[in-house]
């Protein structure tokens, strides 16, 4: 412990405490939403406007400004969402259990948004709008995963045990995050292999690139608003008879 | 560029566009839905309170 400093523990310790949380979610939603408008918005321009057309795809390649963050987002949220689902596991924090559900159903909708994007980029460019390869096909089973986990959640009634066995969901499906992370690599298939994380020589123009890292930046603090308000409103539920939920709600009628 | 160009994505547009509402839309849901359904339920929270406690 000593290795941490004072006030991050204190941090994270009224973190774990709900009306600290709610009351600091509050605070913080206004500016995450500020800095995310802008990044969208200089993305956005950037990549539909500013950037130049591909040599060989046109400008349908412009899909690729929500399809690869998506894509890439879908993995964060998941690993995201296994990390909170295990220290929710291991020391019954409510905050974790709560950050992990939460995760859930943002990681399905970008997972949603990377299968859909991919098809509609696929059809001008591949002739098909479905491949069942290995990238698609992985793809495919997380955005199942996802469902699994938030119908599991909320087949349950009792929440704690419902963050138990979908912790566990969660943590056994991690398996799949190398198979899609790797699969353009291990299989032959349609999908074109990696662009950016090449770190000797990305074959991607920066004028191409620096919208897509805003693109992608944009989207992390855009998960982090929905999870939030996601967590807000599953944090009310569960706490619905605390003291401070009470309190704050005479607070509001005066 | 003109704006009938930009919209017309080199002949892409019926892919990009679609594309980009669908992520518009999905995006959108995920923010306002957990908004509404907070409201209500405090709503409902508050009402009851009020029964129990008048």
């Amino acid at each position: 412990m000593f290795l941490i400093p004072d006030s991050v523990g204190r941090f994270f310790h009224r973190m774990a405490s709900p009306p600290h949380f709610y009351a600091f979610t509050e605070k913080l939603l206004p500016w995450l939403t500020g800095i995310f408008l802008i990044l969208l918005a200089c993305g956005l321009y950037g990549g539909l406007y500013l950037a130049p057309p591909d040599y060989q795809q046109g400008d349908s390649y412009r899909i690729i400004y929500i399809h690869v963050p998506s894509a890439w987002m879908s993995l964060f949220i998941y690993m995201m969402m296994a990390v909170a689902g295990a220290i929710g596991l291991i020391w019954r924090i409510k905050l974790a259990e709560i950050v992990a559900i939460s995760s859930a159903s943002v990681g399905a909708s970008f997972t949603f948004i990377a299968l859909v994007t991919g098809s509609l980029w696929g059809k001008p460019m591949w002739g098909t709008w479905w491949v069942w390869d290995a990238r698609l096909t992985s793809e495919l089973i997380l955005l199942f995963l996802y469902l699994g986990v938030i119908g599991l959640y909320n087949a349950i009634d009792d929440k704690r045990t419902a963050s138990k066995a979908v912790a566990i969901l969660a943590l056994v499906g991690v398996v799949n995050i190398p198979i899609i992370h790797y699969s353009v690599e291990w299989w032959n298939t349609l999908h074109q292999g990696p662009t950016v994380t090449k770190m000797d020589k990305p074959s991607i123009h920066i004028s191409m690139l620096v919208p897509l890292l805003l693109m992608a930046l944009a989207f992390k603090f855009y998960y982090v608003i929905a999870m939030l308000q996601r967590a807000k409103l599953e944090l009310l539920q569960r706490e619905r008879t605390a003291n401070w939920v009470k309190k704050m709600l005479s607070e509001q009628e005066q | 560029m003109s704006l009938q160009e930009f919209f017309n994505m080199g002949g892409y547009a019926f892919y990009v566009w679609t594309s980009y509402g669908i992520c518009f839309v999905v995006l959108l849901a995920n923010i306002v839905l957990p908004i509404l359904q907070r409201k209500q339920f405090l709503r409902q929270l508050a009402l009851k309170q009020k029964r129990q406690n008048p």
